[in-house]
């Protein structure tokens, strides 16, 4: 598999060049949060706030009633948590575009429950006029800023970092409000079942689909970049035309996050299919690494093996052995990746 | 000077009779910040002529993309010369609307839409209230927001001024020394913030609730310039908004009596947030004492 690193690092630097109004603003985490080079690129657009997230977030609205475009970095956290009165009134209220870019998305940190945004998509999807996107992959997040640009509105990215994996080719972004199909289903009878990720889960799922095709099983995987709104009807078809339902893993708790975007848009519809949730299980998590924290929360690919053969009734004694051995840049180059 | 006295009493008047009228008003707010709100609409505000209706329409519906309410339009349009006046503590909007009245910015039939359902004269207002440009009320975000704004305006170069209009109780705000903080490290001088120091709070004297003294040390400290005034002294209060403050925020520490030209009201004290009359009787008082006033 491919990785690529410091993707946001280059790409706000390039997303910015014809845009002066685009401003950014770091709460002491300028090498954390990937904005040293926009710092060093454009200096006089690049403003340090401190450890004074409040303060930030409304000094972001002000700036946005005067028509600079604000993009505030800093761990998710200490955004949607600390700051969450600042950003409905001095941000969402009054509907400004303010952009926010929340780093350490779920267990994607050593650092503890003090640094796990955990409930982040939760709290902002009960927020008026925001929209929410997550980024699973470098091609996310090179498509994530354009998305944000065109919003008329507050816009909150769950962020991920430093070394990233390349599953999407780059010449095809993230559409808006539509999901990836990651692997079809195939034709005819339809899939056994539905697998829909995001952020970091996608992988992991990618791994467990690679292998379940081995075994016989056929999933539709759909990977979600937006997660407010999400009215996407591919999910809808998908689940509907599948044998065994849905299966949604995602790197938050799963109350409010991905697992339940899902359930309401299949509820809207009427879809009468099961839905099971791997995530936080109404939990918070602790310093480990991610790897570690993967397999203790049941979001790795073995976890998800194991979910579908109870969701199907079948079981393949599947091994850690068996999933690291799939090598997922086999199958972009294979083509067995379809409709990315 | 005349004209500010007489614009101070007209706060006081109007604020004293919605508070008969509606039977509960923020009263006391309105008596203690009548001469810095004069000042300002009377004649520190460098700011064009309204070009809002004279009597405010209906509540317009919450900000949306395409649409955003404009109650700053009473203060004029934007100008990168003209200054701006942003209301920090929302609960003093009535004081808002009754300056606007009285230097014809409003029609006194927009007073009467106070705190009626559907209205955008709200009781508490937001930035769709006549007179008011951010949506504040959960305290201590205007100034941050303010700093924001100041900013903006210095990037391009603008020279209007930035006030804001905070009231003592904000000052046991956490986020409100952040505002500080950042306006002094970015050297905001346009920003000149009166501070209605009142010494009240819903829970009583702001020294038994949660004491803010030294209130002008606390900002010295942070490297703010700080002006101290009986904030109901016209000429004071003036004198202390022009002093040089080249590189600085500007605090006018207004101190302030919420009983002031009600003497009525001085039994109450120290609880009164919010004035609402206990009997007929005693409104008959306060209604008697109006017509006198």
């Amino acid at each position: 598999m491919i990785t690529e690193t410091q993707v946001h690092e280059r790409n706000l630097v390039r997303f910015a060049a014809d845009k002066p109004e685009v401003i950014v603003f770091s709460g002491d985490l300028t090498g954390s949060t990937e904005i040293k080079l926009f710092r060093d690129t454009y200096p006089d657009r690049f403003f340090s706030l401190g450890m004074a997230e409040q303060n930030m977030m409304s000094w972001a609205g002000g700036m946005a009633r005067e028509g600079f475009l604000p993009h505030v970095h800093t761990f998710a956290v200490f955004m949607y948590r600390r700051a969450l009165d600042q950003i409905e009134m001095s941000i969402a209220y009054p509907n400004l575009r303010v952009r926010m870019f929340g780093f350490l998305p779920g267990i994607t940190t050593p650092g503890g429950v003090s640094h796990q945004a955990v409930d982040d998509i939760a709290v902002l999807r009960g927020v008026p006029n925001m929209t929410i996107f997550e980024t699973g992959d470098a091609t996310d997040v090179e498509s994530v800023l354009d998305l944000a640009h065109a919003v008329d509105g507050p816009v909150y990215v769950r962020m991920i970092r430093k070394e990233v994996p390349r599953l999407f080719p780059a010449d095809r972004p993230a559409r808006f409000d539509r999901v990836r199909v990651v692997r079809s289903g195939g034709s005819g009878a339809g899939p056994d079942l539905t697998l829909v990720t995001a952020g970091i889960t996608t992988e992991e799922a990618m791994r467990a689909t690679a292998y379940l095709a081995g075994q016989g099983v056929s999933v539709e995987h759909l990977h979600a970049s937006t997660l407010k709104p999400f009215t996407d009807e591919q999910v809808v078809q998908s689940a509907a035309a599948g044998r065994y339902g849905v299966l949604s893993v995602e790197n938050h708790t799963v109350s409010g996050g991905l697992g339940t975007c899902v359930a309401e848009l299949l509820a809207q519809h009427g879809t009468g299919k099961p839905l099971r949730k791997l995530g936080l299980m109404d939990t918070y998590a602790h310093g480990a690494s991610q790897q570690y924290l993967m397999k203790e929360y049941h979001l790795d690919a073995l976890s998800i093996v194991r979910a579908v053969q109870e969701m199907i009734g079948e079981s393949f004694d599947a091994t850690e052995e068996d999933l690291a051995a799939v090598r997922l840049s086999d199958f972009a180059a294979t083509g067995q990746l379809e409709a990315l | 000077m005349s004209d500010l006295h007489g614009i101070a009493r007209g706060i006081r008047r109007r604020a004293l009779d919605l508070t008969i009228q509606k039977n509960g008003c923020y009263l006391s707010q309105a008596l203690s910040a009548a001469e810095i709100l004069a000042l300002l609409y009377g004649k520190l505000l460098h700011i064009g002529p309204s070009t809002a209706p004279a009597v405010p329409g209906p509540f317009p519906g919450v900000p949306r993309p395409g649409f955003h309410p404009l109650g700053a339009d009473y203060n004029g349009p934007r100008e990168p010369g003209y200054d701006r006046l942003l209301l920090s503590a929302a609960h003093y909007a009535v004081a808002v609307y009754a300056a606007l009245v009285e230097t014809g910015r409003m029609a006194p039939e927009g007073l009467e839409q106070f705190n009626e359902d559907g209205s955008s004269v709200e009781m508490i207002g937001g930035e769709h209230s006549p007179g008011m440009e951010l949506t504040t009320g959960s305290f201590g975000q205007a100034l941050s927001q303010a700093g924001g704004i100041a900013l903006a305006r210095r990037l391009r170069g603008e020279s209007g001024r930035v006030f804001v209009f905070m009231s003592d109780g904000e000052f046991e705000e956490g986020q409100t020394y952040e505002g500080v903080q950042a306006c002094v490290h970015y050297n905001l001088d346009k920003v000149i913030v009166f501070v209605d120091v009142n010494g009240q709070q819903v829970d009583g004297a702001i020294a038994d609730v949660m004491g803010i003294e030294p209130l002008a040390g606390r900002l010295e400290g942070f490297g703010a310039a700080v002006q101290v005034v009986n904030g109901h002294d016209l000429e004071a209060l003036e004198k202390a908004a022009l002093v040089e403050h080249r590189g600085k925020p500007l605090f006018v520490l207004c101190y302030t009596d919420t009983a002031r030209g009600v003497p009525l009201l001085e039994e109450r004290k120290p609880y009164l947030h919010y004035v609402r009359f206990k009997s007929d009787e005693e409104k008959r008082q306060y209604a008697d004492f109006l017509a006198a006033m």
